[in-house]
Parts: C-alpha cells; structure tokens; sequence
C-alpha cells in the first residue's frame, strides 16, 4: 500500500466514505511508518479532513477497516486513543475557560498523573506559561494554535494527527510550529500525520505524502521523490500538475501510455 | 506522566478521572461566569415570589387551597426541579457544541456513557444550586417550609431529577442530529408534559383520554403524591413506585437513544461539523 519499509502505525484498507451520493473517500489505501512525518496532500475536497476524521474515530467509514498499533479502529478505538490525539483549526476549546483549566481538563481525560506538574510542562514547551490564567477566547490565533498544540502533546502522543497545523498563521509562528513538530519526532520518536494545503510545509516537515484528489490517492513518494519523477523543481508544481489533471512528460515516458494524457491513475 | 500503557491491554468501560474531568469542565465555567450562577437562582426564584402570592390570594378565596396551604408553592418548586434537571442536562451538552469543543472531546479517551453519566451528574448539581435558595424563601415570604414534605420529599425530588435527565438526554440527542438549530428543544421540550404532569390539578380533572397519557409520565405520580401528603398526609407507595418504574423504563431508553444519535453523529459527520 505504501513505500516505506517501516513497522505500519497505521493502515488504511480500501477505505471509502459516502455522503449520500457524494463520495468523499473512494477506496483508498495506505500505511504510515513508524516514526515518519507524512503528509496527506489534495486540495479542497479531495478527501483529507474525512480521511483523518475516520482514522480518529470521528467519523464511520462506510466500508473498508483502519487499523492503528495494530487494533481495529471501528472496534477498539478506545485502546488507541489514550495513545494518539489530535490538533485541528476545525474543532476549538471552550473559550470562555482559562488555557490552564482547559489544559488541566484534558489532562484527566487522557488520565495523566499529575496533571497540574503535566500542564506546567507542557505549557514551557509551548512558551504559553505567561497565558496560563487567561481565557483561552482573548488569545491571538497564534497563541491559540500553541494552545491547541499544547492539548495535542498533552498526552505525549505515539500517533499526532494534525489538520492544516499552521493555517492562518504568520511565517513567524508557522515556522515555530513546524520546528516544534520536528524536534517532538525527534525527542519521542512519535509518528505524525497531516493534512496540509502547505507545500513548502510539506517539503520540510515530511518524509512521505499521499496526493488525494476527488477522494482518490493519485500519487505517492517521498517529497523529493515525487518532485523528480515530476520534472518539477518544487511540491506545489507537482501539486497543481496533479491538481489540474496534468501529467509531466518524464511520468508519461515512465507509464509508457502517452495516450490517456492528461489523466492521473488512482494509486492502490 | 504516567508510564507507557501496554497498547493492546483492554480499554477501562469506566473511568471516574474521566467523569470528573467533564464535572470540572462545567465547575470552571459556572465559576468563572457569576451571571450563570445567578440564572440558575433566578427564575425558580421569581416563580416561587409570583405564585407564592397568588397562593397567599388563593388561601383568602379558595377552599381548596385552604386546606393545604402549600400546595401551590410545592407544586412550583417540584415543577422546577424537573425542568432544572432537563436543562442541567441539555444545557452542558450543548454548550460543547457552542464551544465546537465536542470533535476533541470525541477523540478523547472519553466514553460516550461517561459524557452522559458527567451530564447527569451536573444536572444533579446545577438543580441543587436552582431550586435550594427559592424553596428557603418560601420560609420567611409565606411561612411555607417546603422540607416539611419531609423523606417524601426527597421521592419527589428524585423522582422528578431523574425524569428531567431524561427529558434532558433526548432533547441532547435531537441537538446533537439535527445542529444547534433544534437547541430551543432543551427549553421547551419539557413542556409537553406540563399539562399532563398535573402540576396544579389533579389528574382526574383532565378530560377521561387523556388520563391514561398522563398516568404514562413519572410526574404525574409525583404530583398526585405530593397532593396526597399535603392534603391527606399519607405516602402513596403505590403513586412512589409507578414513578420509579416508569424512570427506569424512560432512562434506559433515553440513555439508548443518546447512544444511537452519537452512532448516526459519527456515521454522518456531524461531530467535525459542530458550532455557532
């Protein structure tokens, strides 16, 4: 399903998703290594959000199984999810409590000893300790992404799902966060997955990207692999080749088609 | 932090931490917010001034009223503690969905029956914070001392929490499918058996067909009770245990019906979907 060689965390099985005559999700497969950055990348619609939401739970497939750490996802999701958490601009915490309260809340949920030395730490890490004690509704969208990412590591999670990490955010703390993310992989060895509109995130962040468009995996590889079997010098002209249905012509030569054109194949 | 958890070990079905988290959730707003605490007093409150002085009327013109002198203050203060109950439950639950706090609270190790257990649990503790301050002022206002009921009492009371919880529960779910378009629910919801709770009246005053619908709700055994003891002073065991038995009946299947809705919720997308 994948390329990479590395014990799976995570396996997608002909996974797809319908809302009502919509597909969303259209028989895709993959795994993510152990350890590995990796990216799933389309543009608006092309399954990502929907893709992450079954892979947490949120939402059922409407066939196909996910397994994580080695457990069925629709079945057992509860044994992974003390294990994994999540980190979205889509979903927020109750603004009207403190980003300690929230923080502290969250800390029991995910069962942590010494919640409040937990939360203290944490909130070193993130730089959040001067805002500790304000609500978390007066917070800067840069302070309230630290603090969303700081709910994320809470639980020092093996599994990181992530949705679009530095929307809406300036360079300035866009880089902090990926430079976090990095040094977090490297300290714990975590596996993390994202959905990003960001190629220039991706190149830096990520060892390996899932191209989804209309709900189908059209591509996969490393970034650097996908910019050379492209002929492209960056991620975000492969990204608008494949979105605009565009196939360079050192991947026809490879396909050996050159009839079909201007047409992708899904990648199983 | 705690120490690396074998992955494959089983889930706990029932974590107390958990339950509690959701339980300081709703204490840090209730307390950060003063306003809130001060709704929850108001209007049982003011429900208790307006008919505590038609009663001190009633007392002067009607025989009826006459013989137990309580009866009206009572039967306000009873009626609020289901309706306080329903909201204690539907309020918390909606407020994640205005805090578009529920998709993290679905990836959480929390459980669904856990979330539904902390709703109750806080709709137990908003009630007490409602109904307590209006049930003392009856004391000094019209000389009625509701705790008089005495151990009855604390039938009716929970009696009537737990039918709340259940009204609460299904209004939760209906929010919870259909958006916070249908929010309205957790307020007037309750009110579709007001008429025939017999909060006022006896049950044999409604037209003979629609007895049997009212017999079908928990509060119209704990008002015809509360007349009973009020009036006669006697503990209608039977009135007591048509009451719990219908509870349990109700609970079970609202408890079931919140669990099929956070099912569909998951099967249509709604929990990422969620919010003003």
């Amino acid at each position: 399903m994948t390329g990479s060689s590395a014990t799976p965390v995570a396996t997608v099985d002909n996974l797809t998703k319908r809302f009502g005559e919509v597909t969303a999700v259209d028989s895709i497969g993959f795994s993510v290594a152990e350890g590995s950055i990796t990216a799933l990348l389309g543009g608006n619609g092309a399954g990502k959000t929907t893709t992450l939401a079954i892979l947490l739970g949120l939402l059922l497939p409407t066939s196909g199984s996910v397994t994580v750490f080695g457990e069925d996802m629709l079945r057992h999701r509860y044994r992974v999810l003390p294990r994994m958490n999540f980190s979205s601009p889509y979903v927020d915490l109750p603004k009207r409590l403190s980003v300690a309260e929230n923080l502290t809340v969250y800390a029991h949920l995910y069962g942590l000893d010494q919640a409040r030395e937990r939360v203290a730490k944490i909130a070193r890490d993130m730089e959040i300790s001067a805002f500790l004690d304000r609500s978390t509704g007066t917070l800067s969208a840069g302070q309230r992404t630290r603090v969303a990412l700081a709910k994320a590591l809470l639980n020092e999670p093996r599994l990181l799902l992530m949705d679009e990490p530095t929307a809406s955010l300036d360079p300035d703390t866009s880089d902090w966060v990926r430079g976090y993310l990095e040094s977090y992989r490297q300290r714990t060895g975590a596996t993390i997955l994202l959905a990003s509109h960001n190629m220039a995130e991706v190149e830096r962040l990520c060892d390996h990207v899932e191209m989804l468009r209309e709900g189908k995996i059209v591509d996969r590889g490393s970034p650097a692999d996908l910019i050379t079997r492209y002929g492209r010098n960056t991620l975000e002209e492969v990204f608008l080749d494949i979105a605009r249905h565009r196939r360079s012509g050192r991947i026809r030569r490879a396909a050996g088609d050159g009839k079909d054109g201007n047409v992708l194949p899904a990648a199983r | 932090m705690r120490a690396a958890r074998d992955i494959h070990a089983p889930a706990v079905l029932f974590s107390w931490q958990r339950i509690g988290a959701m339980i300081l959730r709703n204490l840090y707003v209730l307390r950060r917010s003063w306003p809130r605490i001060l709704e929850l007093a108001y209007w049982p409150m003011m429900q208790m001034l307006l008919w505590g002085f038609i009663t001190v009327f009633f007392v002067q013109h009607s025989s009826w009223v006459a013989q137990a002198a309580g009866v009206l203050i009572s039967a306000v203060l009873l009626w609020d503690v289901l309706f306080r109950a329903n909201l204690g439950v539907s309020l918390p639950f909606t407020e994640e969905m205005w805090a578009r706090n529920l998709g993290q609270l679905f990836v959480s190790p929390l459980r669904v029956h856990e979330l539904v257990a902390s709703l109750l649990i806080m709709s137990f503790i908003r009630t007490l914070i409602s109904v307590t301050p209006a049930a003392l002022l009856a004391l000094p206002l019209y000389d009625v001392w509701v705790f008089k009921l005495g151990p009855p009492l604390i039938t009716f009371f929970a009696n009537l929490l737990v039918m709340g919880w259940s009204v609460g529960l299904v209004a939760s779910a209906l929010v919870l499918r259909y958006g916070l378009g249908a929010e309205s629910l957790c307020w007037l919801g309750v009110f579709l058996f007001a008429p025939l709770s017999g909060i006022y009246y006896p049950i044999d005053s409604l037209p003979g067909w629609l007895q049997p619908l009212a017999w079908a709700l928990p509060s119209a055994h704990v008002f015809e009770g509360m007349r009973s003891v009020l009036f006669d002073d006697v503990f209608r065991v039977d009135l007591f245990l048509g009451a719990v038995a219908l509870n349990v009946l109700y609970l079970a299947l609202a408890c079931a019906f919140f669990l099929y809705m956070a099912h569909v919720a998951r099967q249509r997308g709604l929990l990422m979907q969620q919010g003003e």
